[in-house]
């Protein structure tokens, strides 16, 4: 009888099964690890380094190791929590983020994660890029402000909605969201918001019209209790303040 | 032998008074405060001129040159600085502008605005230069707290004074700190 396939995460004792990273046998254990890029319906992209971790004393992103018997993984420390604190703040001041004039806030993964690694303030010089709004499809708008580059949305428009509506232009510095028509406009596709790629944003660049500040304040789904705790927006049924569909 | 009450002052900047608001919110809690702290220039005083103090709170960013001013005098004269709301932390809703040149959002307002007369962008020496862009006040000097939110709740600046009266780390719970 073969032992049952195990890590170590915090010195707390993670099963897993063959193929499974970090990340996904750390979530199945109900272990939670800060992560943006990362939704377990999706092949991991690597990409925010949010999930960072160290691996048998080796800086690694926690979504794309893959679990392996007797690793040593350590997760929740001063160390990681400031570096993870550095990439959110680098994430919020390379955007614009204006939290009390977005819709999403209080149900946005983003600032959830920020919370979560306790970031008080953005540390960073602000960039303040210019960049546009698309309101041009009729159920949906775009805030390319608040894009974090997950290709979330790519993903699931690719891969899931067969549309492949989404994709990322440029490189380094560059690199931005684009959407797959020769005007550039949301309106000038199938887009739906029915569309996985509608449900995926784990910010508020991609929003569902005519819902903003629906819920009270007070009431949102990270109002109350932390990220950790609550889960994830996008793995959430609507019923229940998340952006899945039921 | 009868203790020092900490000076503590405190402006808005590029702000809409919102956290003074929520400073004001703080109601009964405020006579215990003035019991152990004094008010030197802050709006709710009229105190002209800013004194040497123990802690500096300011609301807002840094839009013109006035705003830059105060800030540094604070700076200068505050032992402790302390950023607080959205706005002072990250520029907030008035550094919506930044995306689009100073003249461009002038001409938006004072050339283009609807029902208009005579319209021009106005220069009267009296006002305050605008910057080309609005800051957050730690772009400008040294910050030593930062209080989120728009506006962080009167629990929020309980807890932070109280524990900085105390000499304690600061230690905010979950729902004491929010962006909005
Ligand atoms: S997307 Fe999230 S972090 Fe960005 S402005 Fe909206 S609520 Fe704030
Ligand atoms: S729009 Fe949203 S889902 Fe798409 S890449 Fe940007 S942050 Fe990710
Ligand atoms: S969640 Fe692992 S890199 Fe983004």
């Amino acid at each position: 009888m073969s032992e049952e396939l195990g890590f170590t995460l915090d010195g707390r004792r993670i099963p897993f099964q063959d193929g499974q990273t970090v990340m996904a046998a750390a979530l199945a254990a109900g272990v939670y690890i800060p992560h943006l890029c990362f939704n377990p319906d999706f092949a991991p992209h690597g990409s925010c380094r949010v999930c960072l971790v160290k691996v048998n004393g080796r800086f690694q992103a926690s979504c794309t190791t893959p679990a392996a018997s007797g690793l040593t993984v350590q997760s929740e420390t001063e160390e990681l929590r400031n570096i993870r604190r550095g990439i959110l703040q680098m994430l919020f001041v390379e955007g614009n983020h204006v939290c009390p004039a977005c819709e999403k806030s209080g149900a946005c993964q983003l600032q959830a994660v920020a919370y979560y690694v306790g970031m008080l303030n953005p540390h960073f010089s602000h960039f303040y890029p210019r960049r546009p709004v698309d309101a041009s499809h009729a159920e949906a708008v775009i805030d390319f402000n608040r894009c974090i580059l997950c290709e979330l949305c790519v993903r699931a428009s690719r891969d899931v909605d067969g549309k492949n509506i989404f994709a990322v232009q440029g490189r380094g510095i560059q690199a931005h969201l684009v959407v797959n028509t020769p005007s550039g406009k949301l309106g000038a596709t199938h887009f739906s918001i029915h569309d996985k790629a509608a449900q995926v944003c784990p910010t508020g660049a991609i929003l569902t019209k005519h819902q903003g500040y629906n819920v009270p304040i007070g009431q949102r789904l990270y109002d109350r209790k932390p990220i950790n705790v609550v889960g994830d927006v996008a793995q959430l049924p609507e019923s229940k303040g998340g952006r899945r569909h039921d | 032998m009868i203790e020092a009450k900490l000076k503590i002052a405190t402006c808005s900047l590029a702000g809409c008074f919102g956290c003074h608001m929520s400073l004001l919110d703080l109601d009964e809690r405020l006579f215990d405060l003035t019991e152990r702290m004094e008010l030197d220039r802050s709006p709710l005083t009229d105190i002209k001129e800013l004194g040497e103090c123990d802690v500096g709170l300011i609301e807002g960013g840094v839009c013109n040159a006035e705003n830059v001013h105060v800030l540094m005098e604070f700076r200068a004269r505050c032992k402790i600085l302390v950023a607080i709301g959205a706005c002072a932390l990250n520029g907030g809703i008035p550094a919506m502008r930044n995306q689009f040149d100073l003249k461009e959002c002038l001409e938006e307002s004072y050339v283009r605005g609807i029902g208009l007369v005579n319209a021009q962008i106005p220069n009267d020496p009296e006002i305050p230069l605008l910057l080309n862009k609005v800051h957050p006040l730690h772009e400008v000097v040294k910050i030593d707290y930062f209080l989120p939110g728009c506006p962080p709740s009167a629990d929020t600046i309980w807890t932070f004074i109280n524990e900085l009266l105390s000499g304690q780390p600061i230690a905010l719970s979950y729902t004491q700190i929010h962006y909005d």
